[in-house]
């Protein structure tokens, strides 16, 4: 009995077309009208602006912990930018470019992060789930959904976000495992950054690329560029195009990087050094692709002006939210408030009701008479 | 009125229900071809196709994770976990995603699911197959808690959870599949979730089980009837989640006294939140203290100990004298 080969034997391709030094594959060069490429920059730059002004929100304190993009704008637009408003989106934590350009308003993501669940609630039309805190634990719904889909014969399919990190947990593995034997349509799309918060990814696999564990569960895999925004374009769009044509699953792994912190809670100049940081800031997905369209002169006067603008109304559309009522607490916690619920709702709100908001309600009126064999005070002897 | 066994009860109800919502699927390992291990899915498979009875790769995070991305589609799955001890490997996804996504998205999405899963010692069962572990799920909000005592009660009380827009956690005993048989009535029939039944009226004595441990209570009051001359009131509890705190408080108003019964381990288990409850709404009616049986606050610890571990009659009867003569 010999040693002989067998599958898989497929080498994993790898996908660049517009490079940080500016030279572009011209053969490889989407087909994309002047206003998609002018749609896909703008949607850029709104992530990183508003990213940005996010990270002087949370300095002042006027929102809380929240993960920024920076850097990874081409990989989340040029993902979703291949999805119609019918297919379904299912984010991570850091997919603040991609919520934006599903329609996910300011205000709501701003709200989410000065800690509301209301910032958790897509629009009524919105096939978006909300962010997912937990590593991984979001790619099995995203398979269920893709599952509903094909149970239903309907036209859709469902992209979901995930960090490097999360393909070490076993979500990563049973989710994967699952849309392979179901053949379901739906595109895993990994942004590799680099790091997980201290953790490098040399230290988080062992494997030579993220791409070539879908070879293991029987579905592509591919590696793009994830700093070009032509490539991951290109590479969603068939992974898309494949999903819709009924031929299954993707892992797309999008090599791009965190260029600031993992989140505003901690200091990533502990764990890596300058020259890494400024070696990939030379490869930023922004700076390139304005390169790009400047030589098609189709960058637009006054761009960042008009964003910014819409962020400042953004801003002040989340800031002019009344205080969160705290009796919404109760609101969904079921279909319908269940007794021991309706309880705790009615001691809150005699509470809230109670004279100097201080707490339990007067001693004049009291609300339930003194029980059988208590003593009674001498204000309530009357 | 046809007589079945607790397995043919469920059996009936996911039949049933399949049969009146093409929404409904069941999902797990096993549950297909095989028809589950104690074959409660028994023929669906052969009904509904394999894409409506859906055999899974064994991965238990992925079963409740895809049924959760199901059910936001707007799918019902019934994910059988295939003993309650493996749940673990997918409790975050309960606890996380099922349990949550009603209020995370402000009502936009919900998980309309059941979580089925075989429970409890006393069938000489390997480690991870005897435990009892419903104060886990009890202790979450959004979720519902439910086990039944025999086939009628789940026959009803599982139609009622598939119906419920809440994701319910639903165990089944396993030393009651085949305990014995009930009059299952021919109409499909759903049982309101969130109430306690009065198993036995009586006075003095209020006994508070459910699951398996009701036989245990019966058995215990029929004891004390002959020996005691004493009628005990039995409640099976029925939902643990939410508890029915008024059938509670109304019993032991009027009896003057309770016992818990119940297999998970004491310390901070439902007997605990029931003792309180009694306490919040009938402390003044109380003759003696609320006494707990339950197992003892060790890990499950094999079938060669687990008679004396798993409350029995015995226990139950003493627990109930001290309470009488107190």
């Amino acid at each position: 009995m010999p040693r002989t080969l067998i599958e898989p034997q497929s080498p994993i391709e790898r996908l660049s077309i517009l490079d940080s030094e500016g030279n572009l594959d011209t053969a490889l060069e989407p087909k994309l009208s002047a206003d998609d490429l002018k749609r896909l920059y703008r949607a850029m730059v709104l992530g990183r602006r508003l990213d940005e002004r996010m990270l002087r929100l949370q300095r002042q304190g006027r929102i809380g912990t929240f993960a920024p993009i920076k850097g990874q704008e081409a990989s989340q637009i040029g993902s979703v930018f291949t999805l119609k408003p019918t297919d379904w989106v299912v984010p991570s934590f850091r997919e603040t470019a991609s919520m934006l350009w599903r329609g996910w308003p300011i205000e709501t993501l701003l709200s989410l992060y000065a800690g509301r669940l209301e910032g958790s609630s897509p629009g009524p039309e919105q096939r978006d789930l909300p962010v997912t805190i937990p590593v991984a634990t979001q790619l099995p719904h995203a398979v269920g959904i893709a599952y509903g889909i094909q149970y239903r014969g309907e036209d859709a399919v469902v992209m979901t976000y995930f960090g490097d990190g999360a393909t070490s947990e076993g979500d990563f593995h049973e989710a994967c495992n699952f849309a392979g034997v179901w053949h379901v349509p739906v595109v895993f799309l990994c942004q590799n950054n680099q790091w997980a918060i201290s953790v490098p990814i040399k230290k988080q696999t062992n494997s030579r690329t993220i791409a070539q564990k879908a070879i293991a569960y029987g579905f592509p895999g591919i590696q793009v560029d994830g700093n070009d925004v032509l490539a991951v374009y290109a590479a969603s769009r068939e992974a898309v195009e494949r999903a819709r044509a009924g031929e299954g699953p993707t892992l797309i792994e999008c090599v791009t990087y965190r260029l600031g912190v993992h989140t505003t809670a901690d200091d990533p100049t502990k764990y890596r050094t300058d020259e890494e940081v400024k070696a990939w800031e030379q490869k930023d997905p922004l700076t390139r692709f304005r390169a790009y369209l400047e030589k098609k002169n189709l960058l637009e006067p006054a761009l960042e002006e008009q964003i910014d603008e819409e962020i400042v109304r953004g801003v002040e559309r989340f800031e002019a939210m009344p205080q969160a009522d705290p009796l919404g607490m109760f609101e969904h916690a079921y279909a319908e408030l269940p007794p021991h619920l309706v309880a705790e709702r009615a001691e809150m709100a005699a509470r809230l009701a109670a004279p100097e908001g201080n707490g339990a309600p007067t001693e004049a009126e009291p609300t339930s008479p003194p029980m059988r064999g208590q003593r009674r005070t001498s204000r309530w002897q009357n | 009125m046809a007589k079945l066994n607790m397995v043919k009860a469920l059996n009936l109800a996911l039949l049933e229900e399949m049969e009146r919502d093409p929404d409904v699927l069941t999902i797990g390992e096993d549950v297909g071809v095989d028809g589950g291990v104690f074959r409660v899915t028994e023929d669906l498979h052969r009904r509904f196709g394999s894409r409506r009875v859906i055999d899974t790769p064994l991965a238990e995070a992925a079963i409740i994770g895809c049924s959760v991305g199901m059910a936001i589609y707007g799918l019902k799955p019934i994910c059988e976990i295939q003993f309650s001890g493996f749940a673990f490997q997918c409790f975050h996804q309960i606890e996380n995603h099922a349990a949550r996504y009603r209020q995370r998205t402000q009502g936009r999405f919900h998980c309309q699911m059941v979580v089925r899963m075989p429970y409890g010692g006393g069938v000489r069962a390997l480690e991870h197959h005897s435990e009892s572990e419903e104060q886990f799920y009890a202790h979450i909000p959004g979720l519902k808690m439910v086990i039944p005592s025999g086939p009628r009660t789940a026959r009803a009380l599982l139609t009622a959870a598939i119906r419920d827009p809440d994701p319910v956690i639903f165990f089944e005993h396993k030393g009651l599949y085949h305990a014995a048989k009930e009059e299952v009535p021919d109409e499909s029939e759903a049982m309101p979730i969130g109430r306690a039944q009065i198993a036995q009226e009586g006075s003095r004595l209020t006994l508070i089980a459910y699951g398996a441990m009701l036989r245990v209570a019966l058995e215990a009051a029929e004891t004390l009837q002959a020996e005691d001359g004493v009628t005990p009131e039995v409640i099976d509890l029925l939902t643990i989640s939410p508890l029915d705190r008024e059938t509670l408080v109304a019993s032991v108003a009027k009896t003057g006294r309770a016992v818990v019964v119940h297999e998970a381990p004491l310390s901070f288990g439902p007997g605990a939140e029931i003792a309180a409850s009694i306490m919040d709404g009938a402390f003044l009616s109380l003759e003696a203290p609320i006494r707990r049986v339950a197992a003892y606050d060790v890990p499950f610890v094999g079938f060669a100990r687990e008679k004396a571990s798993v409350p029995d009659v015995a226990r139950v009867l003493a627990a109930a004298r001290e309470t009488l003569t107190f």
